[in-house]
């Protein structure tokens, strides 16, 4: 698997996210600042890391979003490119329009920093397919902004076409039906809140992240 | 010419950032507060003297960058 992870001013979860890639993949993985214009050939899968690109500054993903590496980007989507953004890559993923509905202040406007339980919604994702449907995993989360937000129809189009992989146990952030990560009608972009990069090792406390890297490196 | 753009969010999202506003406010004795939005402005300063023209500019700019119209709504002002 040949991936690429963009990195923006003030992403943070970049090298540790170039780490679980390639702990599991054993080979480096190409590291993109935002200012390029075009990916390397042959890329198969591109992450966007969190953090807090631009400072959060105007919205959460909204400047990122707008930076000159998008343009590439975007046609990689059109071709069916995969991609998958983490935290502040899930809002920089919504705010460029390749996935719907877009991520809010927290309902309660505490940041929050735990190890969260998920239920898995879609195990038939390139990122759920290790984990069977309904299973109950521990990532963790960290946000001021995680509260997903979609019109009623589009929430209820997320639900029948199976796009919601993961949703909370419980809604820490007041998500609509406890969204905490879904993929797009072509099931090739992927976007969620919590961090499977920080959970890829048993020091980190959980090692459900490692098998969601696992799911995607078995797609390829 | 300048322009004022005031962003609101949409009546049917929720606003803790007002809410927690209006907590202080009544907590501070302001009374009779029927609920606090907040929202934002952005001040623009465009080289630009044909009026329409800048309106349409900054129009296009609310729709690439400035709200976000899932949540949003805005409204495009001249300062007098």
């Amino acid at each position: 698997m040949r991936s690429a992870v963009i990195v923006f001013p003030g992403s943070n979860c970049d090298r540790d996210l170039a780490h679980a890639i390639s702990v599991h993949t054993e080979r480096p993985c190409n590291m993109i600042w935002h200012k390029d214009t075009a990916l390397p050939k042959d890329i198969d899968i591109i992450f966007i890391p969190g953090g807090f690109s631009f400072g959060d500054y105007l919205r959460c993903g909204a400047i990122a979003a707008n930076s000159p590496i998008m343009d590439a980007i975007i046609n990689f989507a059109k071709k069916g490119g995969y991609i998958v953004g983490i935290c502040n890559g899930f809002q920089i993923l919504t705010e460029s329009g390749l996935l719907k509905g877009t991520l809010i202040r927290n309902s309660q406007l505490t940041f929050i920093c735990k190890h969260q339980s998920l239920i898995i919604n879609n195990s038939q994702s390139i990122m759920t397919k290790r984990f069977s449907e309904s299973e109950e995993i521990t990532l963790p989360i960290a946000h001021h902004d995680g509260n997903y937000y979609a019109e009623d129809e589009t929430i209820k189009e997320l639900e029948d076409n199976g796009q919601i992989l993961f949703r909370y146990k419980g809604n820490p952030n007041g998500s609509k039906n406890h969204i905490a990560g879904i993929m797009s009608s072509n099931q090739r972009i992927l976007g969620m809140m919590p961090h499977p990069e920080r959970a890829v090792d048993e020091s980190l406390g959980t090692t459900h992240g490692s098998k969601i890297f696992k799911s995607i490196i078995e797609s390829f | 010419m300048k322009f004022l753009v005031r962003i609101g969010l949409k009546e049917a999202i929720l606003d803790p950032q007002g809410e927690a506003i209006s907590n202080s406010l009544s907590s501070l004795g302001f009374e009779n507060i029927n609920s606090v939005r907040q929202g934002k402005t952005i001040e623009i300063d465009l080289d630009e003297t044909d009026r329409e023209q800048a309106v349409e500019l900054v129009t296009e700019m609310c729709d690439k960058l400035l709200v976000n119209k899932i949540i949003e709504n805005f409204l495009i002002e001249e300062p007098s």
